[in-house]
């Protein structure tokens, strides 16, 4: 599975989103209502396990964590800066 | 106050109501009133009523009639200005048997039509049928207080203080949730009459009156909300004035609810402002002993109690409290649903469940509560929160002004830069639509609209049928956009959460379970008017909320109290069903087959809900959303079971003090009455 698939995967699974399809890659967790502020603490501590991270607080912004898209290119960020 | 029942034909050949479906209807209602029951019957009408009798106790019995027998009510809820329109109405000529406010009522009715309504000031649901024109008369009071609920079927229109009495009376009619009636619970808490969660069934909107004549039905609004539209205006005078006239409308909203009654008056104690105040005047008002309850919970978090005992001790009541631990909600939770007869989000009616119990216990009927001060002097976080945010919006690159939001929230200067910086996403979407209607409300609802992500396919396919936010904002007055923006935030929550859900799921319903009757007088139709009419910054200066009222209440209540922040009413929520000690019920209800069988959500997500839930439950690491969902999709499920699944019980071993069968008598005139002689 890609880094997009796992995290999309956690998303609807954690937070319990039975139309899959009308979440996107795009679709905004906060705004959209899908990620309240301890809902994101969920997403950082699966991004760090899922993945063997670790997230340094300045790093945890709407940037980065805004959307499906964005969490993965992060994640491909840090793994690539880890291996690099 | 009580519960009232009833049905009306709408077309000939119906047929007269039958006599065990109104003594349905009112057994389905005893818990609102125990003391007495009534019935009036003819060939086209009945009416039932289950008193709690609290003013004129030996002849203020119900159903009752005008002079001659033709035109009849019956009422729940109390009309405080009675004494004073009993007069007006003597001075007309009308003559009166009895000393009640509901007398006043028929009286009224009779000298002014339906222009009587606007003349009450009081909290009311009331049906008044004229036999001879044939006609259904109901109305409801200005903000909703009392509740009233119809529905059409089998030729007939029925209604009934609470939803389960419609149903008992009709117990063939289907029933099934209404989708869009759900849409708009999992967006706004509440339901917003005159939709209800149920197909088939309305509400009356508060503030209304409904006509039903042959084949012709027309609603009529007697009461629109005013609030200053434009320069000159409003209240002109001084804070200092303000404040003089505040104190003395709330001191004359008091008296009147203390003194206009024949039993004993006690008071809610929150610990907060406003129930503080009110208790604090109502002690004044009357001497004598004087009871005050109050809630205390096990949680340190949700606790006042220092508050509270502060506010008692101040004013010498006779202070009863009870402890609420997280199993005691779980236990009532079933119960606290049957009677609120709607999806809850929150478990903090359970608590005022318990509160209206201990109330009874202690053997008081009647309580002022400080409802309604939050509203009409704009205490919510919510006002402050719209005002920062306009602010904002005026300059929306701005990083100084969102900082503002640390005034209101403290714990966001104190979290991390990623809790800040999602803070201001939250707060900070949609700032290009601030002169928008709804600009305050709209993060509030669109969170708690994503919890609909747990509807079943069908189900959202249904309800998105109405976009109800949309629904909602158009159906505001013509002079709303001319309102303030603090108006206009106070109008739509008074709208929302105040009617459906404060009034009705922590009010109403949760006092009347145990045949206890609450009295606002902040809802004063005086105070009302009052607040309404002062500028916005005496009631939010700055950011100080409910300023106008802090001033009022210097001197009366415990200073710590008018210093502290204002604490939100909270208890316990999804941890209370998780756990050691959680009931065995809870997991039914979340289980495959009751979700399937109440057929609103996908019983996959309520799976996953609740694996998570269980998962997280010990490390109480819950986030509000999940909270929402866990109680929202138990509190859907009991509704269910209870209501939809099962019709309510009926009242086959009622005896009726007052019972007026027009069927049986005929042929054998004069009407013979059984009620009043004792």
């Amino acid at each position: 599975m890609s880094i997009e698939q796992r995290v999309k995967q956690f998303i609807v699974e954690n937070f319990y989103v039975s139309d899959a399809a009308a979440l996107t890659a795009d679709t905004s967790l906060v705004t959209g209502g899908y990620v309240d502020s301890t809902g994101m603490l969920e997403v950082l501590g699966f991004v760090e396990t899922e993945f063997s991270l670790q997230v340094a607080e300045e790093e945890l912004v709407p940037d980065n964590f805004e959307t499906v898209a964005r969490i993965t290119a992060f994640v491909e960020r840090k793994q690539r800066a880890a291996t690099g | 106050m009580c519960g009232i029942a009833g049905c009306v034909a709408l077309r000939d050949r119906v047929g007269p109501p039958a006599r065990e479906d109104l003594v349905a209807m009112v057994g389905a209602l005893r818990h609102r009133g125990p003391d007495e029951f009534g019935l009036y019957r003819d060939a086209r009408a009945g009416l039932v009523h289950a008193r709690l009798s609290i003013i004129d106790l030996a002849t203020g019995q119900q159903p009752l009639a005008n002079e001659d027998d033709t035109l009849w009510v019956v009422f729940n809820g109390e009309i405080f200005n009675y004494v004073e329109l009993r007069e007006e109405l003597v001075a007309l000529g009308h003559r009166f048997r009895t000393r009640s406010d509901t007398e006043v009522i028929v009286h009224a009715y009779e000298a002014w039509g339906e222009r009587a309504f606007e003349r009450f000031n009081g909290q009311f649901a009331i049906a008044l049928w004229d036999a001879r024109a044939e006609a259904l008369v109901l109305a409801r009071d200005r903000l909703g207080v009392r509740p009233l609920y119809l529905r059409e079927h089998g030729g007939r229109l029925w209604f009934a203080s609470e939803v389960k009495a419609i149903f008992a009376g009709a117990p063939e009619a289907p029933r099934a949730f209404d989708p869009v009636g759900l849409r708009e619970t999992f967006t706004f808490w509440t339901v917003v009459p005159p939709q209800s969660v149920f197909e088939g069934v309305t509400e009356l909107e508060p503030g209304h009156v409904r006509t039903v004549t042959r084949g012709r039905t027309v609603d009529r609004a007697f009461w629109t909300p005013r609030y200053p539209a434009g320069p000159g205006e409003g209240f002109g005078a001084s804070l200092g004035v303000a404040v003089e006239q505040v104190r003395a409308a709330l001191e004359q909203a008091v008296r009147l609810r203390m003194l206009r009654s024949d039993v004993p008056v006690g008071s809610y104690l929150s610990g907060g402002l406003d129930s503080s105040l009110v208790a604090a005047l109502g002690r004044r008002a009357k001497g004598g002993r004087f009871l005050t309850f109050s809630i205390r919970f096990e949680d340190a978090e949700y606790d006042e109690t220092a508050y509270q005992r502060a506010a008692a001790a101040l004013i010498e009541s006779d202070h009863r409290e009870i402890v609420v631990r997280r199993q005691d909600i779980a236990a009532v939770f079933p119960e606290v649903v049957a009677h609120a007869e709607r999806p809850l989000l929150r478990t903090a009616p359970a608590p005022l469940f318990l509160l209206s119990r201990l109330v009874r216990d202690a053997g008081a009927k009647v309580v002022l509560t400080g409802e309604g001060a939050d509203e009409m002097f704009a205490g919510y976080d919510l006002f402050r929160e719209g005002k920062v945010r306009r602010f904002w919006a005026r300059q929306p690159s701005s990083k100084l002004r969102p900082r503002l939001l640390e005034r209101l929230y403290p714990y966001l200067a104190r979290s991390p830069v990623a809790q800040q910086a999602l803070a201001r996403g939250f707060f900070g979407r949609d700032l290009d639509a601030s002169a928008r209607p709804g600009f305050a409300h709209q993060p509030r609802w669109q969170s708690t609209a994503s919890l609909q992500r747990l509807f079943a396919p069908e189900v959202r396919r249904e309800a998105e049928r109405v976009d109800v936010t949309a629904r909602l904002l158009a159906s505001l007055p013509a002079e709303f956009a001319r309102w303030s923006p603090l108006a206009q935030d106070q109008h739509l929550e008074v709208r929302t959460l105040l009617g459906g859900y404060l009034l009705a799921s922590q009010g109403d319903r949760m006092l009347m379970a145990h045949s206890v009757e609450g009295r606002f007088p902040f809802l004063d139709a005086d105070v009302v008017e009052l607040a309404n009419a002062l500028p916005p910054a005496y009631k939010l200066r700055v950011l100080d909320e409910k300023h106008v009222l802090k001033r009022v209440a210097a001197g009366l209540v415990p200073e710590a109290i008018v210093r502290r922040p204002k604490q939100p009413y909270r208890a316990p929520d999804a941890l209370s069903f998780l756990g050691e000690g959680a009931p065995d019920w809870v997991g039914d209800v979340l289980g495959a087959d009751a979700v399937r069988r109440a057929g609103v959500f996908d019983a996959g997500m309520v799976e996953r809900l609740w694996r998570k839930c269980r998962a997280t439950g010990a490390g109480e690491q819950l986030s509000n959303t999940d909270n929402m969902a866990l109680v929202g999709v138990l509190s859907t499920g009991l509704l269910h079971e209870q209501l939809v699944r099962q019709a309510a019980a009926g009242g086959a071993d009622l005896e009726f003090r007052t019972h007026v069968d027009r069927l049986a008598e005929r042929g054998s005139a004069p009407l013979e009455r059984q009620a009043g002689s004792a």
